[in-house]
């Protein structure tokens, strides 16, 4: 054998692998997983840090939360690679509860999307209260534009808003950075660009951002957050009981509580509100 | 820069603190690659060998296919193994999407091919006439194969070291079919983009000097087996 040093490596590489918790290697019974779809802007802004534990210690669940933006998650609903759902994008939810793929949906909470730009303004959109408006003075002035591009609930926002203010934005000056928000608003930030971003993640990077809040408050920028659990009369071996479970569990005043209070502590104002509207 | 500073000292806090969390992800790392390091070599190590050393048809194009697979993208892996693994695909009822298994899964399917490419192209440096040397002086099959992995335990070596190299840094196929979940398979790298795309560039630097520091420690301790077993050659007198 090459080596008494080499013989030590192997050893140490096996403890090491036979080390870990079995746990980590065999897999859970799958009724006690529940797979959690949800968009990057919950698992971002750190709130579903603070509700999976609770909910975990309170019932025997493992959840497992996967972000990969609300039209993925959508997706991951409907072939059933996921047994509960976490979106924010109500035009999109709609058919998918209509054609049975999901059931039980409930919009549990709320915040808002708010454009956000340079400090100078340069499209003057501050002294607008319309998002569209601002979006069309956006591409009058062809001031350069972050989209996140990644088909998430922003996104699908961001393209509606387009839509309502009559245009199709195109390059050079409007940009698609096909990622998450954080790393939008980092795009948007060195760009001195606008985007349009959801309030809690911006609140949370705001400190490594060049970027000021220029316009919220519009009704067309409420952001809804739903519930929903992946029907089983479609996809029976979906964890119908766990995803019930953690959907219910969302709604319980100890859930409620903590979803509330989120962000307070650290930004002086709620990241989120209960329920459907304000 | 003054971010640079910053990251490095949060990553010497990090560490000498014992942050759990910090401590589960690098060892879930180191782990995970590990295994599947360690899976590579007895898979890739007798591919190699036979290709070097055996002929037959087809043999071309096997090695064009590990050659090609040496530098497989991660994300198309992570792709694949996502759609086999998922619950709606072919290896769903498994139940191994989203675990660790899973993403060792992943890296085997990365560094095999290193593995087999560069332990053939060591097979093949070897003197030919060694074979028959060895079968001359009535070494039997097994005891030929033992003899000859002696003889280019170097190169060997080097293709652990790419193999370890090439998953413990990668990220697309990990967070692809692990899905980076908190406490679960979150591993240094898709922890780092995460930490990247959340603004915590301090913590996010703090990821990936542990990652580098890991990276070289194995490659040192490797390379001193390597260079010790180097033949010296004679000074010049």
């Amino acid at each position: 054998m090459p080596g008494p040093t080499l013989r030590t490596l192997v050893l140490v590489a096996s403890a090491l692998v036979l080390g870990m918790p079995l746990s980590t290697w065999v897999a859970e019974p799958a009724n006690r997983i529940i797979v959690l779809a949800t968009g990057h802007t919950l698992r971002d802004s750190g709130l579903l840090d603070v509700l999976i534990p609770l909910f975990e210690k309170k019932t025997g669940y493992v959840v497992r939360p996967i972000a990969v933006g609300t039209g993925q998650a959508l997706a991951m609903g409907k072939r059933g690679d996921a047994d509960v759902l976490l979106t924010h994008d109500p035009e999109a939810e709609a058919p998918l509860v209509k054609e049975g793929y999901l059931i039980n949906r409930r919009q549990f909470m709320h915040n808002d999307f708010i454009i956000v730009g340079p400090a100078q303004d340069p499209a003057r959109i501050a002294r607008t209260k319309s998002a569209a408006t601002a979006f069309r003075q956006i591409a009058e002035a062809k001031v350069t534009f972050v989209s996140r591009g990644d088909d998430s609930g922003t996104h699908k926002r961001e393209q509606a808003l387009w839509n309502a203010a009559g245009l199709s934005p195109t390059r050079p000056w409007y940009v698609e950075a096909g990622q998450g928000m954080g790393a939008t608003l980092g795009i948007a930030s060195q760009k001195q660009a606008y985007t349009l971003t959801d309030r809690a993640t911006f609140l949370n990077l705001q400190k490594t951002l060049a970027l000021k809040i220029l316009l919220e408050g519009d009704p067309a920028l409420l952001n809804l957050y739903s519930v929903m659990e992946v029907n089983p009369a479609k996809h029976p071996k979906a964890n119908h009981a766990g995803a019930r479970a953690f959907s219910d569990f969302l709604i319980s005043d100890e859930a409620r509580g903590l979803i509330r209070d989120y962000g307070k502590d650290r930004f002086g104002q709620p990241l989120y509100f209960l329920g459907p509207v304000k | 820069m003054e971010l640079i500073l910053e990251g490095v000292f949060t990553a010497f806090r990090l560490v000498f603190s014992g942050d759990a969390d910090v401590w589960a992800i690098t060892r879930l790392s180191l782990t995970v690659s590990g295994a599947a390091t360690l899976i590579a070599l007895i898979l890739g190590i007798p591919l190699g060998i036979a290709l070097a050393m055996t002929r037959f048809p087809g043999r071309a194009i096997v090695v064009a296919l590990v050659n090609t697979g040496m530098g497989l993208p991660p994300v198309v892996v992570g792709l694949f193994i996502s759609i086999l693994l998922w619950r709606s695909g072919p290896l769903g009822f498994l139940n191994l999407i989203y675990t660790p298994a899973a993403m060792v899964i992943a890296q085997v399917v990365i560094a095999f091919p290193i593995v087999a490419g560069l332990t053939m192209a060591a097979f093949q440096t070897l003197n030919p006439k060694l074979r028959l040397q060895l079968l001359g002086i009535g070494a039997s099959r097994p005891q030929l194969l033992w003899l000859l992995c002696k003889e280019a335990q170097l190169p060997l070596l080097a293709a652990v070291m790419a193999g370890f190299g090439g998953v413990i840094s990668e990220v697309g196929s990990v967070l692809m079919v692990g899905g980076n979940i908190k406490g679960q398979t979150r591993v240094l790298t898709t922890a780092t983009v995460l930490e990247t795309s959340m603004g915590n560039f301090g913590i996010a630097i703090a990821l990936g000097v542990i990652l580098l520091t890991l990276a070289f420690g194995v490659n040192f301790i490797l390379t001193r087996i390597q260079q010790r077993e180097q033949i010296r050659w004679p000074r010049p007198s």
